[in-house]
């Protein structure tokens, strides 16, 4: 069979841990041909009743919803002056400085001290989650917005502009994600949007280059064939057959893709590329990084990087889990569901 | 078709995205605001002698596509102008750099491979008991961790508390006694993820071939099974270990970019933030291009590793 050398290629992404190739090549068994032709709503039911056998996955799931819940009762916020939200758990103003002296180890007032311009490190780590979580929703949501259409567009229509768009995605692909993220920032500049701007310009490549090569192969099922020969319409496969089936891989790589955006950003704001400098971000708390090291402040750096930490490992035992209730097989393969747990 | 010209074909097909590579390497910087004449007098007055010189230099008045293939010849000659903080060339940076990069990034790949396969074999023979259990939760947690905190949490423990390796770079050359032992701690960081990576992958592979045939085979006749793994399943395992190994570049480059700050090592990351921050763009350009180049190389590398290690694909 030709190959295409350029397909399935490209950078190594932080994936699944199961056997992912294999579930990607199994052929169709009787559970998923019968998950094909359940309604949606059963099949997502169905997915979410196996998700929940997971724990790691379920344990998982829940810190991100912890985490997520801190960061917005973290402190008020306001929309265009009314409060909508009251509550304030954070006990100091994240930006706020000299709340108390620089460099005070965790002590009851505050849990995770300060940081040397005197402002409280536990405020800030639970003001933080606001930036990662946000950013990393934001940048996958657009980049699965771009690249998705791109991707099926490419798939169903072909020739030249199957051509043009994948040659697009095998160039951005020749620069390491990091490394082109950080160059566009240079270009374009600091800041939240920009920040998520250049990670979806390196991101939605993956989402494309997944969905054309899904609908390619359920292009060519029998079923959609036969629903062809039966005279249904372009739109009507597209939305019936093709898209259902291509959309489990697309929502599994989002989900760990999520976990490799908030890293990504993390990375930048170390580097003092991200958001402005001295941002309650966790990355940009751990610029001072090595200094505070060598002068016995290790708060400053233990707790900022265990809450990104937290949350990868989170994001990625959730994505996990809904890869493997997404995969029908799992449940009928023994050696699989051995290797899920 | 021959494995000849599957190579010489593949080739070919890198030439398209290497083209691809350098327009997007050469327009990033057009994107920015100003020209690049701005930047080399860092925004400050200058006579219009001085600025015709230097927009001639840049070849500025030309038309677009013209100051890109002027461009592209200097870059094929291993010509990236000269910096904009420092009268040095930009080639000379990088040749001082590049070496420093390779030693750490040959090093965590080397203790990724050496921790990852054996680790990924272990697990996989073992399925099922706590051994596989807790491989996979290493695995993970590698895979979480983001690899400046790793770095900066081994500072802590190695460097300050225990207060068993320097905490700065030593000035000797790369493969003195210690520069080597400073090179354990960055090499480590580095390395694991793609560690965990590996072992993932070792494992999945490894499963696989044990269920083939031919595995049932040698033990029916009566090969002891670590003759089974070692000479049957090991190998036809790291056909695919081996090819995703050459992929491991990219990986390798984004973390060295990142860790070369932690641990203030003298390498092209550093040396490619540095140059954001003072707004050096022939350094970003050269640095970019630099990198996008060595990972397609090594894709291809992979696939004609791929292809020479396993005869069944015909091409």
């Amino acid at each position: 069979m030709p190959r295409n050398p350029l397909d399935g290629r490209g950078r190594l992404r932080v994936r699944g841990f199961g056997s992912d190739e294999a579930a990607a090549d199994a052929p169709a068994t009787p559970d998923s041909e019968a998950d094909a032709d359940a309604p949606p709503t059963d099949r997502v039911r169905r997915g979410w009743a196996r998700f929940r056998r997971d724990r790691a996955a379920v344990a998982g799931l829940a810190i991100i919803a912890l985490m997520a819940l801190l960061a917005v009762f973290a402190r008020p916020i306001e929309v265009g002056g009314v409060v909508v939200q009251p509550v304030a758990l954070a006990p100091y103003d994240p930006g706020a400085s000299g709340v108390a002296p620089a460099y005070l180890p965790p002590s009851f007032a505050h849990p995770f001290g300060t940081d040397w311009a005197g402002r409280d490190v536990f405020s800030r780590v639970l003001y933080g989650g606001r930036y990662s979580l946000s950013i990393g929703v934001i940048a996958v949501g657009i980049a699965l917005l771009v690249g998705v259409p791109l991707g099926a567009v490419a798939g169903y229509v072909g020739g030249w502009v199957d051509e043009t768009i994948m040659r697009l995605v095998d160039v951005l692909y020749a620069f390491p994600f990091l490394v082109l993220a950080i160059a566009l920032v240079a270009v374009f500049g600091q800041g939240f949007w920009k920040l998520v701007g250049a990670l979806v310009a390196v991101g939605w490549i993956s989402y494309a280059r997944l969905v054309r090569g899904e609908v390619l192969s359920v292009s060519e099922r029998d079923y959609v064939l036969a629903a062809r020969a039966v005279g249904a319409s372009d739109g009507h496969i597209l939305r019936r057959h093709v898209v259902p089936n291509a959309i489990a891989p697309v929502i599994v790589q989002a989900t760990l893709n999520v976990g490799t955006v908030v890293l990504s950003a993390a990375a930048l704001g170390f580097l003092g590329l991200g958001l402005e400098p001295g941002t309650a971000e966790w990355g940009s708390m751990l610029s001072a990084g090595r200094d505070t090291l060598v002068g016995g402040e290790w708060w400053v750096t233990v707790f900022p990087g265990l809450a990104i930490f937290l949350f990868v490992l989170s994001i990625n035992l959730v994505g996990d889990g809904v890869r493997d209730a997404l995969d029908p097989d799992a449940d009928t393969d023994r050696f699989r569901t051995r290797e899920a747990r | 078709m021959s494995l000849r010209r599957y190579v010489v074909r593949r080739t070919l097909l890198t030439l398209p995205i290497l083209l691809g590579v350098s327009v997007l390497t050469f327009g990033l910087v057009k994107l920015l605001p100003g020209t690049p004449v701005d930047y080399v007098l860092q925004f400050q007055e200058a006579t219009p002698e001085l600025r015709a010189s230097l927009r001639a230099q840049y070849h500025l008045d030309e038309p677009l596509w013209k100051q890109y293939l002027l461009w592209l010849n200097d870059v094929l000659h291993l010509d990236f102008g000269d910096r904009v903080v420092s009268d040095r060339s930009v080639s000379a940076a990088i040749a001082e750099r590049l070496p420093e990069t390779l030693v750490l990034g040959g090093a965590a790949f080397l203790i990724a491979l050496l921790v990852g396969v054996p680790a990924g074999v272990v697990a996989a023979v073992r399925r099922g008991t706590l051994l596989d259990e807790g491989s996979r939760v290493v695995a993970l947690a590698g895979i979480a961790t983001p690899n400046f905190w790793l770095g900066l949490l081994l500072i802590l423990v190695f460097g300050v508390h225990l207060d068993l390796v320097s905490v700065i770079p030593p000035v000797a050359p790369i493969l003195a006694p210690e520069s080597l032992a400073f090179l354990v701690l960055p090499a480590v960081t580095l390395g694991t993820a793609s560690a965990a990576l590996f072992t993932r992958l070792t494992r999945s592979a490894v499963t696989d071939q044990l269920r083939q045939e031919y595995v049932r085979t040698a033990r029916a006749k009566g090969l002891t099974e670590r003759t089974v793994i070692v000479k049957h399943v090991l190998r036809n395992s790291l056909v695919s270990v081996v090819t995703v190994a050459a992929v491991q570049v990219a990986f390798l480059l984004d973390g060295a970019v990142v860790i070369e700050r932690v641990f203030s090592w003298p390498g092209l990351g550093r040396l490619l933030v540095r140059a954001i921050l003072q707004r050096d763009f022939p350094v970003v350009q050269a640095v970019v291009l630099l990198v996008a180049v060595a990972v397609v190389v090594a894709n291809l590398l992979a696939d004609v590793l791929y292809a020479w290690l396993d005869p069944r694909i015909t091409y």
